[in-house]
């Protein structure tokens, strides 16, 4: 023991003088809190400011507000009412009264809850009035929102009532606030909600409101939110999602030289002003538990496909960058490739060109399976090592975009899958897999999964030549710079030199004899891949074949592009069949701002999968019946 | 052995088991303030927090006849062993543990919930005053205060993860009992060096942080260079300022919660509050600094303004108090804990036995820090750091913790009149 002794005990006594002066201040000195102790009580009001407006790049109002009442309650201060005259002018039955005061004091009987939600108009000017009669309840005016563009719900989100969970988390927030849940409203949500104000009114001992505690002194005014300007192109946007109706899918469009996403689809979607109002949780569930449809899924970030033929792009790009061919290097088709002595060791191709050498042009706009297997083979064996020559093949795929979140302002989205050898040694735990082994991702099927907006990404960058800037969706917030890191261009582990006959292939993927060349565009050129991705179930050990998925990317004009794009359609058959002609409408859309070919337009329009869905999922339903 | 069960009672400080008894009355006549409405008035009613409450008092008692029913060794044999089954509970809420109010600090079973935290601040208390009770334990001595630190800071490192910083502020406390029992003085400088650095950690610029340590190091070389420091032991020390600066970033932005860093950010001034996180405070100062001298009186304070506080019943209790009661009642409160602590430090300072002096400081500590934070806060003298009022705060893990911690103390004290 030495001379630290005292030092408790003096800090007990010190601490404690020192609070017993601060409660002299607080309660005997400081005049602020005088008038409350006279039992006037002084309430809280808050006033919530106009939420963020949201518009599309060429400022077309998505995203506004509209005004709405609700009807809060403090169960601690309701007296005995009048319930049949209050239950009349709300137009509800006693029991929902009683249950709703019930449930308000389990949450807290002196804190505020919603009693009822959205008055309509009619209710609200007849409460207005005589609400005071009625101790412990008043009416709150909140924001909601109002979609007059009835698009792009995946990409605004909506707001709901704040949860228990959330309530703890951010203190801001009062019970029931709304608050952004998805999409552009939840990542915004603090620039969109500016700053509620609180305003502290005295109210008399008949609970009439007469006027302003100590004249608004402590008083907040409310901040707006900001508005914010998004990259969607709401033309673009309608006339895509229009396009894929009655078919699932995704579609991603990106200008190449911004990364600023002009349209992000998801099919099938839905109506964002049903989220909106009363109606808003019993729509919710509707969609929620919607398994089969899935509209709240939004395809183009979140689902994961292989991605087929498209995928060969890649593959040409790294084929060349490790010179393992030139834009001379030729193979032969034999109706497909064989990889190995064992029968089945073929991968079957339908290029159609026969006994005639397929160079690096040929096999793009052909899509030949043999051509970008002999490749992939070659980089792989190019190393001393499986392991090695795989892993330079993934770390090529990274830089371009695949395998991994892209870091856009999307509050959501998946990473696909790129395999590298720690991958397949997993898989094979006797680690001896080689090119062979793993052949089908030459072709982007095999263990390759990619978003589509991963691929309209990969799309963008060769657009660039070489580099891609992350897809982002907010161009403009007012008053605020947006965040630097969209301007820095990320650049592939690609020579520029090399995309050059990449491009050219895609061109003449519809100006030869290519896999597109019925969706050919007088006065655009367009540059795209065809790319089919099988469709199979693997249940019980079976393997069971569906309609293969139709996918396309391409970007328009060859020279100076302005759009890159990405549709997956699901069950739709050969790329060429579906996705192609409606990317060449998308992008004859979004450079012409007109359609020069209606008959094609309304027989994509038309176009009605459903159908193969409902079969597809009815023989699977068949075989593994979900419970 | 039946005689000195019997002696037992002879042998309790009965200040401190009054002031025990005082402070829960008080808590639970608060509690029941602060969550009773017209329609709940029933004493033993279960489905409302006083009565949960008064059954997790008188739990309680079954709790304190336990404890000092045991033998006073036990404590100090057990000691090690009741703490590591206390970091055990902690380690086992990453797995086992559920999310309430977005920490993970709490084991639920069957309806009820207990939060480890609130055992570990005992435990930790007992293996402290088992580490320093060694004989000739020399706290000048390298290993032996790593050892201490090692103590005290191992529950709160795993504590601040769930996210709880503020239940893990409490074990530094305990560095109080490491100073009384013979620290060597330099320790306050490193500890003040340490929340320095904390706060210019997230103040300046990282990189230019680091440029600023690596010259006060190269100047604090070259100025007490002498034969027994060599210039490795100075770069070693600005390795260890530079991870920690890292740390605290990392930990700051990527382990505490948006709300810790509002809190944090308001009070270095990074942030104005607009966003009204000092809202809970200053509805607190209203309550508070509505009841002027005498209090609004009992039960009076739910009709006004005061309603507006949150958390009323736990973190923010000490208002009703304020409301209800006023100067009078707040002054006289807080009188008693002060009361209350110094009688513990009187109780610790007789004890002939080091182990249960070195455990009745740690309890002082505790309870000190646990009266400090908690007023400070409420009164808005300190930034709001979520830790309870000692007996008065609703819950039971809390009200268990601490009756266990003072009655552990009570009955050790009670062997005074025996050699071990």
């Amino acid at each position: 023991m030495n001379n630290n002794n005292h030092l408790l005990r003096n800090l007990t006594v010190i601490i404690s003088i020192l609070f017993i002066m601060r409660l002299f201040y607080l309660q005997l000195i400081d005049k602020r809190y005088e008038q409350l102790s006279n039992n006037n009580a002084v309430k809280i009001k808050y006033d919530y400011p106009d939420r963020g407006y949201i518009f599309d790049r060429n400022n077309v109002l998505l995203v506004a507000n509209q005004v709405s009442f609700d009807i809060m309650v403090i169960p601690g201060e309701v007296k005995t009412l009048d319930t049949l005259e209050f239950c009349n002018l709300t137009h509800i039955t006693k029991e929902t009264f009683i249950n709703q005061i019930a449930k308000a004091t389990i949450y807290s009987p002196r804190l505020p809850s919603v009693f009822l939600k959205q008055l309509s108009k009619e209710d609200f000017g007849a409460l207005q009035e005589v609400l005071h009669k009625f101790s412990g309840f008043y009416i709150q005016r909140r924001i909601l929102r109002n979609y007059p563009i009835k698009s792009a719900a995946n990409v605004l989100g909506y707001i709901s009532e704040i949860n228990e969970d959330q309530l703890t988390r951010y203190p801001y927030y009062q019970q029931g606030e709304l608050m952004g849940t998805s999409g552009i409203e939840y990542q915004y949500e603090k620039e969109l909600r500016g700053i509620k104000g609180i305003q502290y009114i005295q109210h008399n001992r008949f609970n009439k409101a007469i006027g302003s505690y100590r004249n608004g002194a402590i008083d907040r005014k409310a901040i707006p939110g900001k508005d914010l300007v998004l990259t969607i192109d709401t033309e673009l946007q309608q006339y895509a999602e229009l396009l894929m109706q009655h078919k699932r899918g995704g579609i991603i469009a990106i200008e190449p030289s911004s990364g600023e996403i002009l349209a992000m689809v998801t099919a099938p979607s839905y109506d964002p002003n049903i989220l909106v109002g009363r109606e808003r949780s019993k729509n919710f569930t509707g969609l929620y538990l919607d398994s089969i449809n899935r509209p709240l899924f939004d395809r183009g970030l979140l689902a994961q496909y292989p991605p087929g033929s498209t995928f060969k792009l890649a593959n040409a790009l790294i084929g060349l960058q490790e010179k393992v061919i030139t834009t001379e290097t030729t193979f032969l088709c034999i109706h497909g490739y064989r990889y190995g002595k064992n029968k089945d060791a073929f991968m079957k191709c339908h290029c159609g060109v026969v006994n005639t050498p397929i160079n690096l042009n040929l096999g793009i706009y052909r899509s030949c399976n043999s051509y970008f297997a002999s490749v992939y083979r070659r980089v792989i064996e190019k190393y001393p090592t499986p392991t090695q020559g795989l892993d330079t093949w993934y770390n090529h795929l990274i830089s371009l975009g695949f395998g991994n979140y892209l870091g856009s302002d999307l509050p959501i989205g998946k990473r696909g899958n790129i395999p590298n050898s720690d991958y397949y040694n997993k898989v094979y735990p006797s680690k001896n897999w080689r090119a062979t082994t793993i052949i089908s991702n030459a072709i982007g099927q095999g263990e390759v999964l990619s978003t589509p907006i991963q691929l309209a990404n990969f799309t963008a960058l060769i657009a660039n030549r070489g580099y891609y800037f992350i897809p982002h969706i907010i161009k403009q917030i007012k008053d605020t710079i947006i965040n630097k890191e969209f301007n820095i261009p990320h650049y592939s582990t690609i020579d520029k030199q090399n995309f050059e006959p990449i491009i050219q292939g895609m061109f003449d993927v519809f100006e030869k004899d290519g896999t597109a060349r019925f969706s050919k565009l007088s006065d655009i050129t367009i540059c795209g891949k065809t790319g089919t991705a099988e469709n199979f179930k693997r249940i019980h050990g079976k393997k069971y074949q569906f309609e293969d998925h139709s996918i396309f990317v391409a970007f328009a004009p060859k020279d100076h592009p302005k759009i890159a794009i990405a549709i997956f359609i699901e069950n739709g058959g050969f790329g060429a069949n579906l996705a192609a002609p409606m990317a060449t409408l998308l992008i004859e859309k979004y450079l012409k701002r007109k359609s020069d070919r209606p008959a094609l337009e309304q027989t994509i329009i038309d176009k009605d999968l459903t159908p193969l869905y409902q079969r597809q999922q009815l023989i699977e339903q068949q075989i593994a019946p979900k419970k | 052995m039946r005689q000195r069960n019997s002696n037992i009672f002879k042998g309790l400080d009965w200040p401190l088991v009054v002031f025990y008894f005082l402070l829960v009355s008080l808590g639970w006549f608060s509690i029941y303030s602060a969550s009773m409405n017209e329609t709940h008035f029933e004493i033993l009613d279960f489905s409302v927090k006083y009565g949960t409450q008064l059954l997790w008092i008188l739990m309680s008692l079954i709790l304190i006849i336990f404890t000092l029913f045991l033998d006073a060794k036990f404590y100090e044999r057990f000691a090690s062993l009741i703490y590591a089954f206390s970091i055990l509970s902690l380690l086992g809420l990453f797995v086992f543990g559920k999310t309430i109010s977005g920490a993970t600090s709490w084991y639920v079973f069957s309806g009820a919930s207990l939060q480890p935290s609130e055992f570990a601040k005992v435990a930790t208390a007992l293996a402290l005053a088992k580490l320093l009770s060694d004989k000739n334990y020399n706290l000048k001595l390298v290993k032996n205060q790593i050892k201490a630190f090692f103590i005290i800071i191992l529950p709160a490192l795993i504590i601040i993860p769930q996210p709880d910083p503020g239940s893990a502020l409490v074990f530094f406390s305990l560095i109080f009992v490491l100073y009384h029992e013979g620290l060597p003085k330099f320790f306050i400088g490193l500890g003040i060096s340490i929340i320095t650095l904390f706060f210019l950690a997230l103040l300046i610029n990282k990189l230019l942080l680091v440029a600023i340590l690596t010259i006060l190091t190269l100047l604090f070389y070259f100025i007490y260079k002498s034969k027994k420091t060599s210039l490795s032991s100075f770069l070693i020390l600005l390795i260890v300022a530079v991870s920690y600066v890292y740390t605290v970033d990392y930990v700051f932005n990527h382990v505490f919660e948006q709300r810790h860093r509002d809190r944090i950010n308001i009070i270095i001034g990074k942030v104005t509050d607009f966003q009204g996180i000092g809202y809970n405070t200053h509805q607190s100062e209203i309550a508070i600094g509505s009841g002027r001298f005498l209090g609004k009186g009992y039960l009076q304070g739910t009709q006004t303004q005061g309603n507006f506080v949150p958390q009323q019943h736990t973190d923010y209790i000490f208002s009703i108090v304020g409301e209800e009661f006023g100067f009078v009642g707040s002054t006289l409160v807080v009188l008693f804990f002060m009361g209350f602590i110094l009688r513990i430090l009187y109780v610790a300072n007789r004890q002939k036995i080091k182990f249960s002096r070195v455990y009745g400081y740690s309890i002082a500590t505790l309870f000190l820090i646990h009266f400090t934070i908690n007023i400070g806060m409420v009164l808005g003298m300190i930034p709001t750091i979520g830790i309870p009022l000692p007996f008065f705060s609703y819950g039971g893990s809390s009200l268990w913790g601490f009756t266990l911690m003072l009655f552990i103390f009570i009955r050790l004290d009670a062997n005074k009149f025996y050699e071990w």
